[in-house]
């Protein structure tokens, strides 16, 4: 008997696309052009429109990060990039409305499926923009707002343009004003004070165009004492040429407010995903990044918190997958700007072949603050020799009164370990699963159970996959 | 229906290791291989696993009229009912004991037959009781941190939960205390049957006389040289090996 599922059919299982007539398509490359287009198509206020254009102007400037970052950056070549394509910018609200062409990739997903689950508010965004955005009817009466960032800037200018831009500067990194500059789609949340949001809110990014840059822009904002569970899942078929995923992603939680923030991603691995996303957490807020990367060429993402009022808590739970081919270059950024903050990292990384992940941590503790405390932990699995990991973390504590606890491992499965493992019957791909299982356990179990589920399958997948 | 080798040779990297090795155990049979350090017993016992590194130049091995070297994956021989216990145990981090085993169980079923979570552990527990081992360890990751008899206890775990058709014992005895050493022939002689058949790697004899086998191997440079019955392991305590290899003038 093999056991071994047919993985030619069950690879990947984003990797499909269907040809969709697009009204909206800004072309090849990206000029002011390009932005006045998106503009007109999106009818932004002038204000976006000049903020839009600051921002092409500060990317252009900026160089590619390649002096501390992967030089496979250079590789991207932003002229053949294709920034907007959409087929209409106001989302559906049932399903019945999407069109067939994008309804059926949801489908495929299991998208509105488990809508009906588990989900208090679905929102799917098929290339540039929405295509679908929906919250159960009792959420929305407690006043929640969960829409696209499209929606949500023209119907609710006040919150979005308050808090807008202001976790994530522009000029942050080269890729955060790339987002600025062509941002579209991505999810706009509030929640009202003292609201707590009992099912998670998903999104869901489907790249469907081939030579495309995905930049959805999402924005937060959980107001005192409420709290709210956000999950975003991608995928992207596999094409011949490069894609590129660019999110900007901001959260404010208020006073005493709670956002957890998990994101589990499955790129194919010619996607470039570099994403910008951060935290302001209030005094008692609480934010938790809870970060799954699996597949990709490259990924670059740091999800950071910074503690500005007493007592808040950031939280970044991180694990990083890198198969053949793959660099997940990840980790997390913590500022502490306020006393009696805390904040706890751990991160895990499995390299697999030629695969390689690399930690960079950053914990920022004021002089003048006490009783701040963090935890890092960062944990690498190397499995067969080709495998590499780095790790940078970057602590600086100033003033006396502060801790700061860092631990690092690394464990190896060989293929010696795994020869033992077959000889109990137990095949090649799925004893890698089983290590690599055994390895993220503890963080899986912090997921929501349909989450943990999913995302053991997904592990499933690329061990299966990765056997040569 | 036996576990049939002949004529095997086989190498590593250039190096040739066994050098036309013939055995045949019986199923229902305890066969012994004794040998001098370096003779390739553990090769034998990694090449019937499928071991990757090692090259199979020549010979055949089958298991009940089955070929095994044309099941190319190591873990093909395994549910087809071949155990190894390893002389050297490998350490899984992050596996544990339950799961890896549990894991072992399920590879067996049916694809979309799910193995019975409360039988598993069961089934788990006696036998970890039988075998002394405490029910602490279900919870370690596999031979993690374990002493060297605890490894070996291990493995015996193992094999009574796979339940194999054939079982080849690579110095199991090493490190063993000596009431580890009864149990685990206990267990071992718990599971003779007629319907298995064991090939039992050791040093000293001390073994055979817990797990008493049908026939004693000795084993000079890749070859079986000498066969006979449990007395040949006395003989080979009391003098040692320089006797056999002098009857062997050929291998010299
Ligand atoms: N991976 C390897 N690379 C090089 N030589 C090897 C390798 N594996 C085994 N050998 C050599 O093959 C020979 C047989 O080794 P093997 O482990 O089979 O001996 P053994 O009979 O089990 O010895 P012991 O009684 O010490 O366990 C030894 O000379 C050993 O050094
Ligand atoms: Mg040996």
């Amino acid at each position: 008997m093999d056991t071994k599922p047919d993985i030619n059919i069950d690879r990947s299982i984003g990797d499909f696309h269907y040809d969709v007539d697009y009204e909206f398509d800004a072309g090849t490359g990206l000029t002011e052009k390009t932005i006045d287009y998106i503009c007109d198509v999106k009818q932004d206020p002038d204000w976006i429109r000049d903020f839009r254009k600051e921002a092409l102007r500060k990317f252009n400037s900026m160089p590619m990060p390649t002096h501390w970052a992967s030089p496979d950056l250079e590789n991207i070549v932003f002229d053949n990039i294709r920034y907007y394509l959409s087929q209409g910018t106001q989302p559906k609200r049932s399903w019945d409305d999407v069109p067939e062409d994008v309804k059926r990739t949801f489908e495929r997903l299991g998208i509105p499926e488990q809508e009906r689950k588990f989900l208090a508010g679905v929102e799917a965004q098929f290339d540039s923009e929405a295509a679908y955005s929906n919250i159960k009817a009792a959420v929305g009466e407690q006043g929640v707002i969960f829409v696209g960032s499209t929606e949500g800037l023209q119907k609710h200018p006040e919150i979005f343009k308050k808090w807008f831009g202001k976790v994530i500067p522009t000029g942050d990194n080269k890729f955060s004003a790339l987002n600025s500059a062509v941002f579209s789609g991505g999810s706009f949340i509030y929640i009202p004070p003292g609201v707590k949001v009992k099912h998670p809110l998903q999104a869901y990014f489907r790249i469907n165009a081939e030579n495309f840059g995905q930049f959805e822009r999402t924005l937060i904002i959980a107001d005192e004492g409420s709290e709210v569970m956000y999950m975003e899942g991608c995928t992207a078929p596999k094409f011949e040429t490069s894609t590129l995923h660019s999110a900007v992603v901001e959260l404010v939680a208020l006073k005493g407010a709670k956002i957890q923030y998990i994101t589990v991603q499955n790129w194919s691995s010619n996607v470039f995903n570099l994403v910008t996303k951060r935290g302001l957490a209030h005094e008692e807020a609480e934010i938790k990044w809870i970060d799954c990367n699996i597949g990709s060429r490259l990924t670059m993402k740091y999800p950071g918190v910074i503690m500005k009022g007493r007592k808040a808590r950031g939280e970044v739970i991180s694990i990083a997958l890198a198969g053949d081919g793959q660099h997940q270059d990840t980790g997390a950024k913590m500022v502490h700007a306020a006393d009696e903050t805390t904040s706890n990292i751990v991160s895990k990384s499995i390299s697999i072949g030629n695969g390689r992940a690399t930690y960079r941590g950053l914990v920022q503790v004021g002089r003048h603050l006490k009783g701040c405390k963090n935890n890092t932990e960062c944990d690498a699995l190397l499995i067969n020799t080709e495998s590499r990991t780095d790790t940078y973390p970057a602590i600086t504590v100033r003033g006396k009164e502060n801790a700061c606890q860092h631990e690092a491992s690394v464990s190896k499965i060989s293929a010696e370990q795994i020869f033992y493992m077959q000889q109990r019957g137990i095949s090649e791909g799925a004893a890698m699963s089983l290590a690599v299982n055994g390895f993220v356990n503890d963080l899986v179990q912090q997921f929501p159970m349909e989450y943990s589920v999913e995302l053991k399958r997904l592990i499933d997948l690329e061990m299966e996959g990765s056997v040569g | 229906m036996s576990l049939k080798i002949e004529n095997l040779t086989a190498n590593i990297g250039d190096r040739e290791i066994l050098k036309g090795l013939s055995l045949e155990i019986p199923k229902g049979q305890v066969h012994a291989i004794m040998g001098k350090n370096g003779s390739g017993k553990s090769t034998l016992a990694k090449i019937l696993a499928g071991h990757p590194d090692y090259e199979v130049k020549g010979g055949t091995a089958t298991m009940d009229g089955l070929d095994l070297f044309a099941m190319e994956e190591p873990d093909e021989r395994s549910r087809a009912g071949l155990f190894v216990a390893f002389q050297y145990p490998m350490e899984i981090p992050g596996v544990t004991i339950a799961n890896f085993i549990r894991a072992a169980l399920q590879a067996r079923l049916p694809e979309g037959e799910e193995l019975d979570a409360v039988e598993y552990y069961e089934h788990l527990y006696r036998q970890m009781d039988a075998l002394k081992i405490d029910r602490k360890f279900t919870s370690r990751a596999v031979n993690e941190g374990f002493s060297g008899g605890e490894k070996k206890r291990c493995e015996v775990l193992q094999m009574a939960m796979l339940n194999p058709v054939y079982a080849v014992l690579d110095e199991t005895d090493s490190g063993l205390d000596i009431d580890a050493l009864k149990i685990v022939s206990d267990g071992v002689n718990a599971m003779r049957s007629t319907e298995r058949g064991f090939l039992v790697i050791t040093h000293y004899q001390r073994l055979l006389d817990y797990i008493v086998p049908d026939v004693v191997h000795v084993m000079v440079d890749g070859r079986i040289v000498l066969s006979g019955d449990k007395t040949l392991a006395h003989k080979l305590e009391a003098e040692g090996y320089d006797w056999v290899e002098k009857q062997q003038p050929a291998l010299a």
